[in-house]
């Protein structure tokens, strides 16, 4: 079954897929920054070259006791547990939104620890439960 | 080895199987509605959105699986040069197509309420979308070429390039930071759905794969109708 030509087909084969993986991970390692669909305030932090007032994205979590509403605005803190990012933000937020959990803020860097938001995405954690179980959870840690 | 998939034999089978399936299959389908849309319990999060997940999941499953199928068939095809593979990849490409586009519509429709939008750039979806397209590619190149070896290189060769994408998607969600959650269910079998919810989703699995299977045949033995009319397609 192996001739000649099966075994030049083969290392064509093998050879297209090397270099196509190859290529794949180039293009993919330099376009990380562009992949990246929101940065998390440590990213922030410890960037050089950031762009104020330009359209970007953070995400993290949103802080334990940080919500802020009143009637004009609505203030939150954006944490990934290491660095903090403060957002102001107008308008209505998604219902999943809530203390605690995953958010994506899209608007402009006024500083680095301060964000004006134009749109909240929130962003769903992996858990699937029934609501009876996470009531049973929170007894538990009570 | 191939004289099991042998196209002139195969015909009985084929039909036996589809009349098997076709008695399960509505049976199956109703108990998995049932158990997806009514008794499974609402999520302490996203309330009944959750539902939306019966279909999402196991369809994205599905046009991964498809893909990497297509891809493997071709990779052996293009270096043994066995036609009956081509007719076999030619068949499971619409399904594929189909269960990708219906996962990334369902997504998005479970998006808007849960993320706030319907569409995101992030790497998951993207990488979804550019995986339609390769379904597209393949579909076209058998579409649109005439001369029906050159078709099939083209075809193999795409669906080899395509195979590259299938590991992007899967860990996308691993390598990047998207908008999109983290796998539920991990390859070594650790889950962070509950239970009562895993059970509608394994069945709605089992259930869509079914009809996979299903159109597979139906489509496998419309191509060798196709080519037994026309006579000259030989295999």
């Amino acid at each position: 079954m192996l001739t000649k030509k099966v075994k030049k087909r083969v290392s064509f084969l093998s050879l297209l897929l090397i270099s196509l993986v190859v290529a794949v991970f180039f293009i993919l390692t330099s376009l990380t920054n562009n992949i990246l669909y929101f940065k998390s305030p440590t990213d922030i932090q410890l960037s050089q070259d950031i762009i104020f007032n330009k359209k970007m994205r953070v995400g993290g979590m949103v802080k334990k006791d940080s919500i802020d509403i009143n009637n004009q605005e609505i203030k939150f803190i954006i944490t990934d547990l290491k660095n903090e990012i403060f957002v102001s933000y107008k308008g209505t937020v998604p219902n999943l939104f809530s203390e605690g959990k995953g958010v994506v803020a899209e608007g402009t860097l006024k500083d680095k620890s301060f964000f004006i938001a134009d749109r909240i995405l929130a962003k769903h954690d992996e858990k699937y439960m029934p609501p009876e179980l996470k009531d049973l959870m929170k007894k538990d840690v009570k | 080895m191939f004289d099991l998939i042998n196209p002139s034999r195969i015909f009985y089978w084929i039909e036996k199987l589809i009349n098997f399936i076709n008695s399960i299959f509505f049976i199956l389908l109703i108990i998995a509605l049932t158990f997806a849309l009514v008794l499974s319990p609402p999520d302490y999060l996203q309330g009944d959105s959750v539902r939306i997940m019966y279909v999402h999941v196991p369809s994205a499953w599905i046009g991964l699986a498809s893909f990497t199928v297509i891809a493997l068939l071709s990779m052996l095809s293009f270096i043994f040069k066995i036609k009956n593979l081509n007719i076999i990849t030619k068949s499971i490409a619409p399904i594929g197509l189909l269960f990708t586009c219906l996962a990334i519509i369902t997504g998005s429709i479970w998006g808007k309420p849960t993320w706030g939008t319907w569409w995101a750039w992030d790497a998951r979806i993207t990488s979804m979308l550019v995986l339609s397209i390769f379904y597209v590619l393949f579909i076209l190149a058998h579409k649109l070429i005439e001369k029906e070896d050159k078709a099939i290189k083209v075809s193999n060769i795409i669906a080899v390039i395509g195979l590259i994408n299938i590991p992007v998607i899967r860990y996308s969600v691993d390598w990047w930071n998207t908008l999109h959650q983290p796998s539920s269910i991990k390859i070594d079998g650790t889950t962070s759905i509950h239970p009562s919810m895993l059970m509608p989703l394994m069945l709605m699995l089992l259930v869509l794969l079914l009809y996979c299977a299903l159109i597979l045949l139906m489509k496998y033995k419309t191509e060798i109708i196709r080519i037994k009319k026309k006579n000259i397609k030989r295999i």
